[in-house]
């Protein structure tokens, strides 16, 4: 499913990333421990309760581009800034992780392991 | 190609200014992005570490036509028992470290999952230094 479809059926505010929308994501991985991220060989979008500019950073060095903020934590300028810098999508949401995931995989987006 | 940085304590928010601008450097040396991921993720690990658990250092880094050799070396406690250190699951991270989504004793085993070459030393008290080589 595309980006703008995954932002409407979460409900979620693209906080940078507009003119990636209509990208097709088809693999997903949630976690708040960035240690596990830099584990991964992929690249799935990321769905995260972990908001801060070291989100961002870990993302970008494991070129992991499509983050998801649940639980509505507050998207800093600077993460924005810093995904804008490297052409990355945030988008932010009020679900849980637990919601946000169950949706996520109801609608197709398939685990890596 | 000689690059240098410095890390400082405690000092998250710059934490990766390294390995990002090592990643743009060999993006625009059209090296494979699956060995551009392995170099940046392991150079990545071992800054966090230099500004986790210790008070900050020196990333050297030299790029080669066929190789990148990367040199992390902190100054701090030192790492008693390396051959622990390096056991996944095993850290000392504090609190505000594991806050930032670190500290789950995966690091030292990642770097030695990405690189072709991986030295650690130290010495108790005096700091820890960590050599990576990646071939291209
Ligand atoms: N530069 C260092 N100076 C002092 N101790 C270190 C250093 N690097 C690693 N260690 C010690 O080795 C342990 C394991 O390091 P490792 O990178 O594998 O895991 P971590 O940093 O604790 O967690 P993670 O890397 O998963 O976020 C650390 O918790 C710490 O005790
Ligand atoms: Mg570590």
């Amino acid at each position: 499913m595309t980006i703008r479809e995954i932002a409407k059926l979460l409900d979620a505010s693209v906080c940078i990333g507009e003119n990636r929308l209509d990208e097709e994501v088809e693999y997903g991985f949630a976690s708040d421990l960035m240690s596990d991220v830099l584990t991964l060989k992929d690249t799935p979008m990321l769905i995260t309760g972990l908001c801060n500019v070291q989100t961002i950073r870990t993302c970008d060095m494991a070129t992991l581009d499509i983050i998801v903020i649940v639980r509505n934590k507050k998207v800093t300028e600077d993460m924005i800034e810093l995904a804008e810098d490297n052409d990355m999508v945030i988008l932010s949401c009020s679900y849980s992780m637990f919601k946000a995931c169950g949706l996520l995989y109801e609608a197709g987006i398939k685990p890596l392991y | 190609m000689h690059q240098e940085y410095t890390v400082i304590e405690g000092d998250f928010v710059n934490a990766g200014k390294a390995s990002s601008s090592v990643k743009k450097t060999l993006k625009q040396l059209n090296v494979e992005p699956a060995i551009v991921k392995r170099v940046v993720v392991a150079l990545y690990e071992a800054e966090v570490n230099a500004i986790a658990h210790a008070y900050g250092g020196k990333v050297l880094v030299d790029i080669d036509s066929d190789k990148i050799k990367m040199v992390v070396a902190d100054k701090g406690p030192g790492i008693p028992d390396i051959a622990l250190a390096m056991q996944e699951g095993y850290s000392t991270a504090r609190p505000e470290v594991r806050d930032m989504g670190f500290g789950a004793g995966m690091g030292l085993p990642n770097m030695q999952k990405n690189v072709d070459k991986l030295n650690v030393t130290s010495e108790v008290g005096v700091g820890t230094t960590v050599e990576m080589e990646v071939n291209f």
